[in-house]
């Protein structure tokens, strides 16, 4: 199969900071979940057609987060590697479901493209925030296997 | 508001879906002497039937499984209450009878090419609609011994069909679409059916994102549609409804309210009561009821926020129903799993 980006660009790795524990520790609040520590849950996701990162393909990065606690609302806006990549659903796909894996159920959890990112930026935003159509995916054996693949840990 | 300010208090949780609750639906004729009926489906691939016991205690009394293999998004009761029908994304749809103290499934209906999303019966029991991620309106006929005949196949949206509603008195069907448009059916008189009116946001102030659910009111001359777009809409008809058989007017559907800035996230339901109170429930985890100001007829009809119940369910509510012999009474289902029971209390409509 042809690839849809033959010679992507690789990017060097955002060093992995140890987070200070917070002061004040109250047991019986809920633990706040802050920017990284979501990012923490989507770098390592690879990429569908390449053996790298989408950290190492700068599709997502620290700033592709970003996150209102108390809202429990998660924005995450990621950036394919060519224009018309074919992948971008498969990408946000695979970033929702590690999300919905990751995080406490009341997180509200949106996924975008960058704006101007690509050329049916409207169509793949409206198909990953329609929950039934992302329901009915992930019981595709198919998909949910191209899916399960990229989720895997075998990078990083 | 005199009279006590209007309370929507949660009386029952009904737990056992493993997965989110989709859809609900209130049997419309239990049977002589028997408490309501409420039927729920989810991603568990099962219906869920619950009933009142005399004490007063909700009970999961059937589970009915082993059908479908995906998802069963909506189910519907025929109007005798007799039949139970289930979509799933399984690509089918599933007529249920209750026989012998079980449910039975008595019929398979196959055509659809991906998820069946919503299934309706119409008023006289005798035709089904179906719709699906195809794209496609299926109008089924009711035969005798579960014989089901496909007689049209609606095409017109351009998107995956979301809901299909009969209307309560016409013979017409709307449908409502992820292309952001709501389509009016209408058969000729010979049989024929065609889409004789598309409701859109260029020329009729309609939706700007996926429309998820259309409800009619009682006396069938206005119905809310609620969308992606964080609003619902009423709009309103000036057809004949004492003469439901003459087929005219029925592209006279017309926007009359828009109701926003209540839910901030996709409102995925919408209901009418049979005492006109409007109910809906969103991406937000909230339930509001609005309901018609009646004292500024002035200036036209004007639906106005009762109130709003945040915090509902703990996540998505994906499905809102009043019960038809109790207008007073609201079930709920979310992605949480649960389905709840909610009585309003209080002064609504003054």
């Amino acid at each position: 199969m042809e690839l849809i980006n033959a010679n992507p660009v690789i990017h060097e790795k955002r060093e992995r900071r140890i987070r200070q524990a917070p002061e004040n520790i109250d047991e019986n609040a809920p633990e706040a979940i802050d920017q990284l520590e979501i990012f923490d849950h989507i770098r390592d996701i690879k990429d569908p057609e390449h053996p790298y990162s989408l950290e190492d393909l700068n599709v997502v990065n620290e700033d592709s987060v970003e996150i209102n606690d108390e809202l429990s609302h998660v924005r995450v806006t990621f950036t394919p590697t060519v224009e018309h990549c074919s992948m971008a659903t498969i990408i946000g796909l695979c970033l929702r479901v590690k999300l919905m894996r990751s995080l406490p159920p009341r997180y509200k959890v949106d996924i975008r493209l960058t704006p101007g990112s690509h050329a049916t930026e409207a169509a793949v935003n409206k198909q990953l925030s329609d929950k039934e159509r992302v329901a009915a995916a992930l019981e595709n054996s198919n998909l949910l296997d191209i899916v399960e693949e990229c989720l895997s840990p075998t990078l990083g | 508001m005199d009279g006590g300010a209007a309370e929507l208090r949660e009386t029952h949780r009904l737990t056992g879906h493993a997965d989110r609750a989709w859809s609900l639906a209130w049997n419309p004729n239990p049977g002589p002497g028997a408490g309501p009926v409420l039927a729920s489906c989810g991603g568990d691939k099962t219906v869920r039937i619950w009933k009142r016991a005399p004490d007063g205690v909700w009970d999961c009394s059937d589970v009915l499984d082993g059908v479908h293999e995906r998802t069963v998004r909506s189910c519907a009761w025929s109007p005798d209450g007799k039949l139970l029908a289930t979509a799933s994304f399984d690509g089918t749809t599933a007529i249920w009878e209750y026989s012998g103290g079980d449910f039975e499934c008595v019929a398979t209906l196959e055509g659809h090419d991906n998820e069946v999303k919503s299934v309706s019966w119409s008023q006289s029991g005798s035709l089904l609609a179906t719709c699906s991620r195809d794209k496609a309106v299926w109008i089924w006929e009711v035969q005798p011994g579960n014989e089901h005949e496909c007689v049209a196949v609606l095409q017109g949206h351009t998107q995956d069909v979301k809901m299909v509603q009969w209307h309560p008195v016409l013979s017409v069907l709307v449908s409502v679409s992820y292309d952001n448009t709501i389509r009016v059916w209408a058969d000729d008189g010979d049989d024929d059916w065609h889409c004789v009116q598309t409701l859109t946001e260029a020329d009729n102030g309609g939706h700007s994102s996926t429309v998820w659910s259309v409800s009619f009111n009682q006396k069938g001359d206005r119905m809310v549609t609620c969308s992606d777009d964080c609003t619902l809409k009423i709009w309103d008809t000036s057809v004949d409804l004492s003469q439901p058989t003459t087929g005219e007017g029925h592209e006279s559907w017309r926007h009359l309210s828009t109701l926003s800035g209540h839910h901030g996230r996709t409102i995925f339901s919408a209901h009418w009561s049979s005492e006109d109170v409007i109910a809906s429930g969103a991406g937000d985890d909230a339930i509001c009821l609005y309901a018609e100001e009646k004292s500024t007829m002035v200036e036209g009809p004007l639906y106005r926020l009762i109130l709003k119940k945040e915090k509902a369910h703990d996540m998505d509510v994906n499905c809102v129903r009043w019960c038809p012999q109790d207008p007073r009474v609201l079930a709920s289902a979310s992605d949480d799993g649960t389905v709840k029971l909610w009585e309003l209390r209080g002064n609504v409509l003054e």
